[in-house]
């Protein structure tokens, strides 16, 4: 790590794992629920989480000596509303049929307690490059997260992955439905979201002692 | 040196080592153990949870059997309608109860095989006993699911049941959800073509389906909630040749396993008679309804709301619910009072959601999922509330 000292890389990598957004401090999980049915959503959302998440912060950390404290939750939510903005106005510019499915949750990055919270708890006390790093790992974090979950979720529920039949032809019957195999319904439905969220939570926990609460 | 000698000298030699869970359970499973407490005085109870969970699936037994005959029976008597008109001559012969032989036991074998492997996997890596409560659970499942439900199907359900529903709470004892109906509620959301519609409940339907030969077997439930004229006489219903899951059709062999759950003290007859009760009330309510002509013959729940209060106690699987499910002893509230409360509540609720929701008509499990969460919070105001009336008697006397 020359480019980065080691404090600096600590930013990137704990939200990844030991300090991770989602399955350590459960924030964020509504959009986990939500759009994680299919790999392509969960990719894309993750993508436009770290687009906000980055230049959120970098821009709240330069404004932060500038912002009133009285009144820094409205600074804080014009800025990332106005990032929100971008990203859904170039999804709807782009990827047109992909912003119909992700549909309110895109508007919804507004409210997501990760970005929110970083901006509280980190980028208000630190410098911009710092800030940006912080931004980075946590939207990497959340972004894994969310992309394994889309992965089990796709691939059991409906058989594909970003669309393509990986699993064969439920209809036609070839590949593994050949041999009687059928996609599980419940996979797409929001309960088996958290389920798989909470299994992910159990792993992570059982393979680190530090983790384990009381 | 017999089967015994030999599982206690493998017991031995692995005692205290990771894999030790796993031989004490099939030495104490087969045979009793050869140790003995030493010194002390002790009090032997000699209803420990084997010997309780040996009594509920000795009063599942019946069903079971029941259950194959009847697989047969509806098989054939789907092909041809005249069986029906004499019941009792053509159902217990060699021919169905050979079909409810490789239709049924193999989902027995599955879902006690898969099951005890993973009890099996956990018990060795928690290091723990391994657990006698998926014995009756192990049972529960292939009673309580069609006859056409592929077998890694129920092995799938079966680990997802098990590790979901009990081991990430710690194991028997402490579940909040009762384990057989995870597995179901599993099944259910997850492969709905394989667990409802007229064509999953009679064996051989689905594969003829589109040909010459086919079949279906409507359950009433669901004729009911078509709107359907029903063909079933009453004595039907209650004998249990009718079409459904496997162990669920008889309530007379139900009632008859009630009976001797409650004479052997294992079933909380509170809980019984209140799920009836609750059942019985809002299946009143309903047809009140009608009565007042509320709603019209073309509402889609009139056929299910139209349903006579107490036929609604036989069709489907409440009264098996009741007997089996709702008593549960882990998952079932536990002062006497919230009993009552809980056992009513499912029943009260079953009923609604078979009648509201004509894509679940089977509403039992979902209703006793749910009061298993509540019996908890049941059991919680049912002390408190005890707690303020003896506090308010004592604050009299004193003054």
């Amino acid at each position: 790590m020359g480019l980065l000292s080691k404090k600096d890389a600590a930013l990137i990598t704990d939200p990844f794992a030991d300090n991770n957004p989602i399955t350590i401090q459960v924030l964020g999980i509504c959009s986990a629920l939500a759009i994680t049915a299919e790999l392509k959503a969960s990719i894309v959302m993750a993508i436009s989480v770290l687009f906000v998440m980055g230049v959120g912060n970098i821009v709240i950390s330069l404004m932060r000596n500038i912002i009133p404290s009285k009144i820094r939750i409205i600074a804080q939510l014009i800025v990332v509303a106005t990032l929100v903005i971008i990203v859904d106005l170039v999804l709807k510019a782009f990827q047109y049929e992909l912003s119909k499915t992700l549909g309110a949750f895109i508007g919804l990055i507004i409210t997501n307690c990760i970005i929110m919270g970083r901006f509280e708890a980190f980028a208000l006390a630190n410098g911009p490059w710092r800030s940006f790093l912080d931004g980075i790992g946590n939207a990497v974090g959340y972004g894994v997260i969310l992309i394994l979950v889309g992965f089990f979720r796709e691939l059991l529920g409906s058989g594909t992955l970003l669309g393509y039949k990986v699993l064969g032809d439920p209809i036609e019957k070839t590949g593994v439905y050949a041999f009687g195999y059928e996609n599980n319904g419940f996979m797409l439905l929001a309960p088996m979201a958290l389920i798989v969220v909470g299994i992910i939570i159990w792993i992570q926990r059982s393979r680190n002692e530090a983790l384990i609460e009381d | 040196m017999g089967l015994k000698q030999n599982l206690h000298n493998l017991k031995e030699k692995y005692k205290g080592t990771k894999m030790a869970p796993a031989f004490n359970a099939i030495h104490t499973f087969l045979y009793l153990p050869n140790e003995t407490t030493q010194g002390g005085t002790h009090i032997k109870a000699a209803d420990d949870l084997k010997r309780t969970m040996n009594i509920v699936i000795m009063a599942l037994v019946p069903c079971l059997l029941f259950g194959m005959f009847n697989a047969g029976f509806q098989h054939y008597a789907a092909i041809d309608g005249s069986l029906r008109t004499d019941v009792l001559a053509n159902f217990f012969t060699f021919d169905n109860f050979w079909i409810g032989i490789i239709k049924v036991l193999p989902l027995v074998i599955v879902s006690y095989g898969v099951g005890l492997i993973v009890e099996f996997i956990f018990a060795v890596i928690k290091g723990h006993e391994v657990e006698e409560g998926y014995l009756v659970t192990g049972m529960l499942v292939p009673l309580i699911v069609p006859i056409d439900t592929p077998l890694w199907m129920l092995a799938v359900a079966v680990v997802f049941g098990v590790v979901i529903g009990k081991e990430v709470f710690g194991g028997t004892g402490m579940n909040i959800l009762n384990p057989a109906l995870t597995i179901r509620a599993f099944l259910f959301f997850a492969y709905p073509t394989w667990m409802s519609g007229d064509k999953v409940w009679v064996y051989d339907a689905v594969n003829r389906t589109g040909t010459a030969d086919a079949i279906s077997g409507e359950t009433i439930l669901g004729a009911y909630a078509q709107n359907q004229e029903v063909v079933y006489s009453t004595f039907d219903k209650f004998m249990g040749f009718i079409p459904g899951s496997i162990g669920e059709t008889s309530t007379l062999l139900i009632l008859l396993g009630a009976a001797f759950l409650i004479f052997t003290k294992i079933g909380s007859w509170r809980i019984i008679v209140s799920t009836f009760l609750g059942a019985a009330v809002m299946g009143f309510i309903f047809n009140q309804v009608v009565a007042a002509d509320i709603i019209t013959e073309s509402s889609k729940f009139y056929g299910l709301m139209n349903t006579v209060w107490w036929e609604h106690l036989m069709i489907g699987g409440l009264a098996f619910g009741a007997v089996y499910m709702a008593t549960d002893p882990v998952t079932a509230s536990q002062t006497n009072k919230g009993k009552w409360i809980y056992g009513f509540l499912i029943g009260f609720i079953s009923i609604m959601i078979r009648v509201f929701n004509p894509a679940y008509p089977e509403g039992v499990f979902l209703a006793i999922l749910l009061m298993n969460v509540f019996a908890p919070t049941i059991d919680h105001y049912v002390v408190q509330g005890n707690v303020k009336r003896r506090l308010k008697r004592a604050k009299v006397k004193t003054a």
